[in-house]
């Protein structure tokens, strides 16, 4: 092993349960694990100097291991905690026999520290050392990860926490840290190449005969059913890869090995929430206790309470819970339902709660495909915007073929889906390849909605419009002009891209002009939920709160609908803009932004 | 809401409440909302050219979601805020291309970024399928059949190779036959496939030249419609379809239909003009593992027209039914 990663690092870890006080007194956030050579979450880095070792290494997981690479011996990787205001010098030393990167995820850096290899630097080769070094400027939850190859998916990954300058405006007296992942025995590459063969080939929860035949409810009618099969659609692809290849993991710990974080009663604990898996959306919940939002992707937001919320990849929530003298179950719920990383929150070590059963598997509706407001369950004509399209005559005015999506034309009645156009070459100013095999015909904004699967769910769910920015915006300025950036797949072929091209076709950059106030309007074309993300910059999320919307690094843009996002390109240089699915990411699915002119160059 | 959103532009959209908040904002903000007023008082420096002109190419032009009918009749409020869509300003392209380059060195940039292009994207994949290998009986006469494909290439281009080989257990080989093709992909389900089919066998020897669309047609049925032509001038032309009805999660029923037909009447292969034979099965499989399912299945298969009046003339039968034990695995 390392003198990097000394294992009387392992004493400092308390068993099984993280004990914090204030700022100062830093948690051992997650314990050690007994098997194998990784240890599953480990200790804390904090300081001006820190060293990072990115070193192969087995990680057990249920008592059979496999191959994964470790960051300072562990998985997760250890607690980076700095503070707002600091310099940090990061010696990160790769001991693969493979070049390595770590990026920073949502820190806002000089465009050569962030981390991207051929974008922002040249990558970290084997048995090298790289040094970033940058100064803190934010504060919140963040995280850290691997930006070669498909080493995220093994391990590489781990949470990294600023504590604000001043006082911190959220209250708590304890914290944890969660870090939710998705760990497999296959090789990743394995799980690429199944995907390539066959893209349901994970998907073990297909429609049936049997289901159909059976006493189940049957949530689709025979008109979408139709629907979906005409298209080549499958209405249960909700996750690409799934329980079929993946154990679903809390801190490095499997449902089995149930990490446990301990509190007293009548604290209020600070969940720090970060979704570091490589492929899985998660619904998040603690049955029977209620959770306050406080902040997303690192910044503040007015407390909003809530039962469950859903996390995307490389999102993160802070949330404030009082639990009362008995454990909580922590359910980190696959978005298809297949499985979930499962956790305690117990007043006394050793407790444990019962873990709630796996839901029903959703299904994807026609609002999923793109054909507007009406939902699966709702195939009477549909008010939108207070509008009853279909008591109107719209059949005389049809919209011209090549109206843009800004303006999504009137509903029509349900009865014309049959007709709709899928994939209507007219509605983008992009060829339509073999890599797309659809066009929403009529997206709609859907950061009202809690995200698939969540819609009758019968408790509160956060949805993008209850997000409310605790400060009001610094860049007043309206964005100057939109772009519109299609969300594109062939969902059969398992081929992603945006505005039909994928990043190995060296597709014209989004340029923006430094400090240029944009729209970015993210046009889903697909029936998956893709998590997008922006590095260096945050985004407004276009949510209808005027200047207290939220600042987010990733936003998931849900099936068939769309985003606005509105950003200042101030940082300068050239950046990653990508879908946060890593094999979305690998198939293509990624864009390089460019803002000039560059510090010191002329305007 | 969308009330209180349009006092907010309004409020925004107003010059001196602008103008304002530019003043508190960072000095990078002001710089780039630096009014020309500002500009001559000496207060910022203009980053930003005025605000873009309207689109170049007319097919983008905003289309208002609340047509002004509706709007008169009270239904909506017409929204004038959204931005149009536009190229970015000229400045957006300035500098150098690649912003590392002058950091870490264009050498080492130039190669970290082509590999970065390859790995987003262009990752080549395989696959080798058995589709059937299987026991065919009829009537107390046993044959089999290895029916395979394989792949290897990127979205697009593939290389496809395919083969069939059917024998009996007694009699040896019946025929054989192995295509090497290249595979493009033409739309979103379909790919175009075209090469050379060698066939081996008594009396059977050929060489063709292949043209075929495959692919996933609607209602999730795997087509394969191909045009073959001899070094003999001979044309035939056979479709295959196939689908898979789950019954359970791993109880799959597949039917699965082909027919053939040739162009001209060839005595030497006992192929007649017009449809030449036709078969119909179904397969029951069950998935023990997602890659390797057994199966059993019945297919009826006949010869029409000229190629059965050949079969009668060997003393063969022109149709009959086939008991079928197989497996279908892939790698």
């Amino acid at each position: 092993m390392r003198d990097t990663m000394p294992l009387s690092r392992r004493g400092f870890v308390t068993g099984g349960a993280a004990i914090l006080g204030l700022a100062g007194a830093f948690p051992a956030w997650a314990r050690t694990g007994s098997q194998g050579l990784a240890a599953k979450g480990s200790g804390l880095v904090t300081g001006p100097n820190i060293d990072l070792s990115i070193a192969a290494a087995e990680l057990a997981v249920n008592r059979r291991s496999g191959h994964a690479v470790t960051i300072n011996g562990s998985i997760p990787g250890p607690l980076i905690r700095l503070k707002e205001g600091q310099e940090v010098r990061l010696r990160v030393s790769n001991h693969l026999h493979e070049d390595t990167s770590i990026h920073w995820h949502g820190l806002i850096v000089p465009f050569e520290m962030d981390g991207v290899p051929g974008v922002s630097f040249p990558g970290i080769k084997p048995h090298s050392t790289f040094e970033y070094r940058f100064p803190i400027r934010q504060s919140g939850t963040y995280w850290y990860h691997s930006h070669s190859g498909l080493q995220e998916q093994v391990g590489h990954y781990g949470p990294l926490i600023i504590d604000p300058e001043g006082a911190d405006p959220v209250a708590y007296d304890r914290e944890h840290v969660i870090v939710l992942s998705d760990w497999s025995f296959l090789h990743p590459h394995t799980i690429f190449t199944r995907l390539k063969q066959e893209g349901g080939f994970f998907n073990r929860q297909k429609l049936t005969l049997a289901d159909r035949l059976g006493d189940k409810t049957d949530p689709m009618t025979p008109a979408e059913r139709d629907m979906f099969a005409r298209m080549r659609m499958d209405p249960t692809d909700i996750s690409d890869v799934t329980e079929a290849a993946y154990t679903f993991l809390i801190n490095g710990h499997s449902a089995d090995e149930n990490w446990t974080g301990l509190f007293t009663p009548g604290e209020r604990v600070r969940l720090r929430i970060i979704n570091a898996a490589a492929q899985t959306t998660f619904n998040f919940r603690i049955p029977g206790l209620p959770m306050t939002v406080v902040a997303t992707d690192g910044n503040n937001v007015r407390p909003v309470e809530i039962d469950e919320f859903q996390i995307g990849n490389a999102e993160t929530y802070d949330v404030i819970v009082r639990p009362g003298d008995q454990p909580c179950a922590l359910v980190a719920e696959a978005i298809d339902r297949s499985g979930m990383g499962v956790a305690t929150l117990a007043p006394r070590a050793g407790m444990r709660a019962a873990a709630p059963r796996l839901r029903e598997r959703p299904t994807l509706g026609m609002k999923d495909m793109g054909m507007g407001n009406s939902s699966a369950h709702d195939h009477m004509a549909t008010k939108t915007d207070g509008i009853d399209h279909a008591a109107m005559d719209h059949t005389a005015a049809p919209p011209p073929s090549h109206q843009p999506m800004r303006a999504p034309p009137p509903m029509q009645p349900a009865e014309d889906h049959g007709s709709m156009n899928m994939r209507d070459a007219s509605r983008v100013d992009f060829p339509l390849g073999a890599g797309v095999d659809m066009i929403a015909p009529m997206p709609v904004d859907r950061t009202g909605d809690p995200g698939v699967g969540l819609e009758d769910v019968g408790h509160r769910v956060l949805t993008y419009k209850d997000l409310v920015s605790l400060e009001p915006r610094s860049d007043t300025r309206l964005p100057g002009r939109m772009i519109e950036i299609h969300l594109t797949g062939n969902m059969e072929r398992f081929m992603w891209s945006l505005d039909g091209e994928q990043l190995s076709e060296n597709p014209e950059p989004y340029r923006f002009a430094r400090n240029e106030r944009v729209r970015m309007r993210l046009i889903n074309d697909t029936m998956m939920t893709h998590p997008m993300h922006l590095h260096g910059h945050f985004w407004e999320l276009v949510n209808g709160h005027g200047d207290r919307q939220p600042l987010k690094h990733t936003v998931r843009v849900l099936p068939g609908g769309y985003v606005d996002l509105d950003l200042t390109a101030d940082a300068p240089g050239d950046w990653a803009f990508h879908c946060h699915l890593l094999y979305h990411m690998h198939a293509g699915m990624m864009r390089i932004v460019k803002v000039r002119p560059l510090e010191g160059e002329p305007a | 809401m969308k009330i209180l959103f349009s006092l907010l532009v309004l409020l925004a959209g107003s010059p001196a409440a602008a103008q304002h908040a530019g003043h508190q904002s960072s000095p990078e903000e002001t710089m780039a909302s630096c009014p020309p007023e500002h500009a001559a008082m000496g207060h910022c420096t203009p980053a930003l050219p005025e605000p873009p002109p309207q689109p170049a190419a007319p097919a983008r032009q905003p289309t208002e979601s609340c047509p002004p009918e509706h709007a008169a009749m009270g239904h909506c409020t017409p929204k004038e805020t959204e931005p149009s869509t536009a190229s970015p300003p000229a400045v957006a392209l300035s500098g150098p291309e690649n912003a590392a380059d002058a950091v870490y060195g264009a050498g080492a940039m130039a190669s970290a970024r082509k590999a970065m292009l390859r790995e987003h994207g262009d990752v080549p994949a395989h696959k080798l399928l058995i589709d059937r290998a299987e026991i065919r009986s009829r009537q107390g006469e046993d044959s089999y059949l290895v029916d395979t494909q394989a792949w290897y290439g990127g979205d697009i281009d593939k290389l496809w190779l395919k083969s069939e080989i059917e024998g009996g257990f007694n009699g040896g080989l019946d025929s054989a036959e192995v295509q090497a093709l290249w595979s493009h992909a033409i739309g979103p389900w379909f790919d175009l496939q075209a090469g050379v089919r060698q066939d081996a066998g008594p009396g059977r020897d050929r060489t063709h030249f292949a043209l075929g669309v495959q692919g996933l047609a609607p209602y999730w049925w795997e087509t394969d419609a191909a045009l073959f032509v001899s070094t003999k001038g001979e044309v035939t032309a056979r479709l295959e379809a196939e689908h898979d009805a789950r019954i359970t999660q791993k109880l799959i029923l597949q039917p699965r239909a082909e027919v053939g037909f040739s162009f001209q009447d060839t005595p030497e292969l006992m192929a007649g003009a017009g449809i030449t034979d036709a078969s119909l099965g179904a397969r029951l499989r069950y998935q023990i593992a997602s890659t390797f399912s057994p199966y059993l299945g019945v297919e009826y298969e006949r010869a029409f027209a000229g190629t059965a009046r050949y079969r009668r003339l060997e003393g063969e039968r022109a149709g009959g039914w086939n008991f079928l034990v197989g497996l279908r695995t892939w790698f």
